[in-house]
């Protein structure tokens, strides 16, 4: 286990390492400085600027001092917001997100797993049938078109709820139903074919000819091993949920840390890219390292798996 | 019931002609002439996914839209970035079949402009990730050993990678344009379908056929193409079908953030942005239009992909 939990680490730590390296080399193959289309500085004012930002060294020495500030996770100044550091924005922006995303991750669980189970459940039948075409629509409709949808509908038609910002429970609802509806319909159908699965397995019938009750057979027979396939792409989805919040939070105006990412990239401000970036990827492939070493935990096959095979 | 039973056995032997009896004459022409014709995969693949009704509607509803992507700008009167401020904002009439945009550009030539681009878009991204995927996960898995370890090192890495968020970065150094939205979504994209070829092939490579190849002196590159690829046709197809909602929906997205398709050209996730701007005065065609559109696509796609997946490896069905 402990070897398998150090090899996780050190492909998170390759993975967060190739990508800071690829986000410095694609912004500076960018040509020209930031600073070029000010043409009103002097050259005095310009050098000042660019000692200020580090862009008059070799590009080597910058790649290093870049490192250097992503392991002191201290991103630097904003270029087009002066009185911004990246790290401020981020400290803003990030308890936002988070608490979207949270919330978001936790709704989609919990109903994506109810919808499935009920389908497994009623395998064929009606039930079964319609989760699934919620299911299949939810993975169609893409999470910026449900929000404007649902922004259209309940709140401009109906006026039931607030339309944008993030202050207070009900300007919560729309953004993390449409955030959630994707993810929610993943876990639904994968719950649904690993419970069908599980549900032919002799260790089933075993219970049921124990004379269990059918509740207990399947909360604590079937759910149980039949989230296993759910762990594995939690990685993944989490993934979508967190670039899911730059679109999200654009349309409902919400002051997160996608926000301030996508104003990054309308405004060419490369601090912030650079930041934001790497900050999201970091804490991406950490959760994905976290769900791998949750995998391992709760599978104890895997580790079999692992060290037996190799 | 019971004399009706009795009248059976008694029935004499002698009512069958004798004839009957004569031992028929061998023909070996057509010995199994009771045998269904015999199907081969494809066919049979064929007539399962017929039975799917979904999957068949799904179908039916990407070749009207691939027909209606190539005619439907002809069709409309109107030109795909001809502005006509008089008539912003018009709701779908007999002249502008969808209304017409804030710049009074026609809805309807938009929409068929923005399926191009999506079906394009979509379309490219499945077919690279298919040359890129297969060449390397076939690689992969036959190789085996050393090779085959180092490589799905790197796969495991490019996998880490947030998807998303490395097309968004390619395409604010690329600059946005068609072509660099497809290189951006196949820089990671083929990683996927590598995994699925090189697990079909690590279960295939030890069949007989393949040593047969190999006693014969085939070439790595011959027995991939001869002997693998053609038994890992099924689940690529389904990865390919699955990978080009995801493509769509990239595409959409990053035109929803003004970073895809550029105007005067239409996308459908740059008119649904558009359409963000009106969403308050009611003009409902703006938004219906290119969301229906985006979504029907995508759920045509992946029905089609799921009721391939049944179709082409009955043995997952359930």
């Amino acid at each position: 286990m402990a070897k398998y939990i150090l090899k996780r680490f050190i492909y998170m730590i390759v993975t967060v390492f190739i990508i800071a390296t690829l986000t410095f080399f694609l912004m500076n193959l960018l040509p020209g400085s930031p600073f070029n289309e000010e043409r009103t500085t002097n050259e005095a004012v310009q050098k000042n600027l660019e000692a200020h930002y580090h862009l008059d060294e070799p590009l080597v020495v910058q790649y290093v001092l870049y490192l250097k500030s992503i392991v002191t996770l201290d991103f630097g100044p904003s270029i087009k917001q002066p009185t911004e550091t990246v790290n401020s924005l981020l400290g803003r922006g990030f308890p936002i997100s988070a608490e979207l995303g949270i919330w978001t991750i936790l709704i989609a669980l919990i109903s994506g797993v109810a919808l499935g189970v009920f389908a497994a459940l009623k395998h064929n039948g009606v039930i079964d049938y319609i989760a699934m075409t919620i299911a299949v629509l939810g993975i169609s409709i893409p999470n910026f078109v449900l929000a404007t949808l649902l922004i259209q509908q309940l709140a401009v038609n109906l006026g039931v709820l607030p339309a944008a910002t993030w202050s207070s429970p009900q300007h919560m609802v729309l953004p993390i139903v449409a955030l959630a509806t994707g993810p929610m319909a993943i876990i639904a159908r994968l719950t649904r074919s690993s419970m069908l699965e599980t549900l032919t397995q002799d260790y089933i019938k075993t219970a049921r000819a124990k004379g269990l009750s059918p509740a207990k057979i399947i909360v604590k027979h079937a759910l149980k091993n039949a989230l296993m396939p759910v762990v594995t792409i939690l990685g993944t989805l989490l993934a979508g949920v967190l670039t899911g919040t730059f679109v999200i939070e654009k349309i409902f105006a919400i002051p997160g840390m996608g926000k301030y990412f996508v104003e990054g990239i309308n405004q060419r401000d490369y601090p912030v890219i650079m930041g934001t970036t790497v900050f999201y990827s970091a804490f991406l492939v950490l959760m994905l390292f976290l769900v791998d070493i949750a995998y391992g935990i709760l599978d104890p096959r895997i580790k079999l798996h692992k060290e037996g095979g190799k | 019931m019971i004399p009706a039973k009795k009248q059976k056995e008694q029935t004499p032997h002698s009512s069958i002609p004798d004839e009957w009896f004569k031992p028929k004459e061998k023909n070996t022409d057509d010995a199994e002439s009771v045998v269904r014709p015999s199907l081969s995969y494809w066919e049979d693949a064929w007539r399962r996914l017929r039975q799917n009704k979904l999957a068949m509607s799904g179908l039916i509803f990407l070749i009207v839209l691939g027909v209606m992507a190539v005619i439907g700008p002809w069709i409309s009167p109107h030109d795909v970035d001809t502005q006509n401020l008089p008539n912003q904002n018009q709701a779908p009439s007999l002249n502008h079949w969808f209304g017409t945009d804030e710049l009074g550009r026609d809805v309807f030539t938009r929409t068929w402009y923005g399926a191009r681009i999506s079906l394009f878009v979509g379309l490219m991204a499945a077919l690279i990730d298919f040359f890129i995927g297969v060449a390397y996960g076939g690689l992969s898995g036959y190789k085996g050993g050393r090779t085959d370890n180092v490589m799905m090192r790197i796969i495991e890495i490019l996998y880490g990678l947030p998807y998303l968020l490395v097309v968004i970065l390619l395409l604010v150094v690329m600059g946005p344009s068609l072509l660099t939205i497809i290189i951006a979504l196949t820089v990671t994209g083929w990683v996927g379908m590598a995994r699925i070829v090189r697990g079909q092939v690590l279960q295939l490579k030890h069949n007989e056929f393949v040593m047969a190849s190999q006693s014969f002196g085939a070439k790595t590159k011959r027995i991939i193409q001869k002997n693998l690829l053609p038994n890992t046709m099924g689940p690529i197809i389904v990865q390919m079908t699955l990978t080009v909602p995801t493509a769509i929906f990239a595409e959409a997205f990053l035109s929803f953030l003004g970073l895809g398709i550029q105007s005067p050209y239409a996308s459908w996730g740059m008119m649904a942005n558009d359409a963000l701007g009106v969403i308050l005065s009611g003009d409902w065609w703006r938004l219906f239009f290119p969301a229906f559109f985006i979504s029907a696509t995508m759920f045509a796609f992946n029905v089609l992909g799921d009721g391939l997946q049944d179709a082409l490896d009955p043995k997952l069905r359930r």
